[in-house]
């Protein structure tokens, strides 16, 4: 029967569905337990900081210009209609460093940072060098996978400070140097209606959890993969699918729970 | 890549990271700008407050000296009962008059303070016996038609 069928496939897949979020909880508890020695051996994590962080910052740097400078130009003809230009900073800074920081940062991050753990872990399992590593009585989760969580984590925030702050200036490029909005009310403005706890620093903790949720999915999609070429490439676009879905999603929920009646 | 190099290169990553963060809270954020600690509190009772919300800034010949912390309505008065807290730098006379005040057409609403001729200052709190409540769009375009409407047809 069609009917019957296509419920069994429903069903297999919330099954499915179910069991790798356990697997993956699991995985994420393992993390946190065998993170002390990567801890104790910060260079470990110095070394994946360069990776994730040091190399993702072109792309923040130049991504967080164009964005503020297409801010300050859009935000310019919409606000020049009801002769509020001088908002323009209020505008652009607002955006940054509450949505499109810590957002568009976590996407680039998945996909530049995230991809790369992704396949670089799977090819270390295709490889067999994991397996290698378990007959030497090394734990693979603490030589491997605890540095790069611990590196994501503490190169996320950063970068999309990083990207905000560039914003900001992209903005103030377009705005007040070539278009020639009043550049002492572009900060004052900016100054008297961006507030440091409510907008900074929940900008801060947004990119905090979307960096732990984009490096435990890029971990484990490559610590999970299959050990193929197939597999492999699999893996990373599942991890660039899954931790952008993720973000947006996520940010939904934090902006609603942080900034509801603002 | 050799240890130093690599050293050297998160090295300058966190640091631009962290200045940038800096950066962010005192050029973009206001918490370089006013400081709350240093404050006394005084309230005001105003028939209607209209869009005034909290942490709104209260300003006096324009400068800013502090902010509303808390806003209700009060059951015994059946008023707005704004709660300001102003720096203690500045001294205001006992007969200190709030208004509530638009910036711009478009612009938020503040609480303008305008001092009296009292020699006694205000002191933590201290309530402002004088206020002016916010105009009310609606309201005023209700009077204007309204006169309008008695006005003898010619």
């Amino acid at each position: 029967m069609p009917a019957a069928k296509a419920f069994r496939g429903i069903g297999h897949r919330a099954i499915n569905a179910v069991w790798r979020i356990g697997v993956a909880t699991r995985f994420f508890l393992l993390t946190l337990i065998y993170s002390g020695t990567s801890l104790r051996r910060f260079q470990l994590i110095i070394k994946e900081l360069f990776s994730t962080g040091v190399m993702s910052l072109i792309i923040i740097i130049v991504a967080g210009l164009f964005v503020g400078m297409v801010l300050g130009l859009q935000g310019y003809e919409t606000l020049k209609r009801y002769g509020s230009e001088s908002a323009l900073g209020v505008m652009v800074a607002l955006g940054l460093v509450r949505e499109l920081g810590p957002v568009v940062a976590a996407l680039l991050f998945a996909s530049r940072a995230g991809s790369a753990m992704t396949a670089e872990i799977g090819l270390m399992k295709a490889t067999e060098q994991i397996t290698a590593m378990e007959m030497m009585a090394v734990n693979p989760i603490a030589r491997i996978v605890a540095p790069r969580f611990w590196a994501g984590i503490i190169s996320m925030p950063l970068l999309a400070a990083i990207f905000s702050a560039v914003g900001v200036f992209g903005g103030y490029f377009v705005g007040v140097v070539q278009i020639g909005v009043d550049e002492g009310s572009f900060w004052s403005q900016m100054q008297a209606a961006v507030d440091f706890r409510e907008d900074i620093l929940n900008g801060v903790i947004k990119s905090f959890v979307f960096g732990s949720v984009v490096t435990v999915i890029a971990l484990f999609e490559g610590y999970d993969a299959p050990p193929t070429a197939e597999g492999v490439s699999g893996a990373t676009t599942r991890t660039v699918v899954t931790s952008s879905l993720a973000i947006l999603m996520l940010d939904f929920i934090l902006t609603a729970i942080m900034f509801r009646g603002n | 890549m050799e240890r130093t190099t690599l050293d050297l290169w998160v090295g300058i990553f966190v640091v631009g990271g962290v200045a940038a963060l800096v950066m962010l809270a005192m050029k973009v954020g206001n918490l370089g700008t006013y400081n709350v600690s240093d404050s006394y509190q005084v309230q005001a009772y105003f028939s209607n407050i209209g869009g005034l919300k909290p942490k709104a800034s209260i300003k006096s010949s324009g400068v800013l000296v502090g902010r509303v912390t808390d806003i209700s309505l009060d059951m015994e008065r059946y008023e707005a009962k704004v709660t300001m807290s102003l720096d203690k730098r500045y001294k205001f006379s006992k007969d200190t008059s709030a208004k509530i005040l638009t910036s711009g057409l478009l612009g938020e609403q503040y609480i303008g303070l305008e001092v009296g001729g009292d020699t006694e200052t205000l002191k933590n709190g201290d309530e402002l016996k004088m206020t002016q409540s916010a105009v009310v769009l609606e309201d005023l375009i209700g009077k204007f038609l309204y006169s309008k409407a008695e006005e003898p047809a010619k």
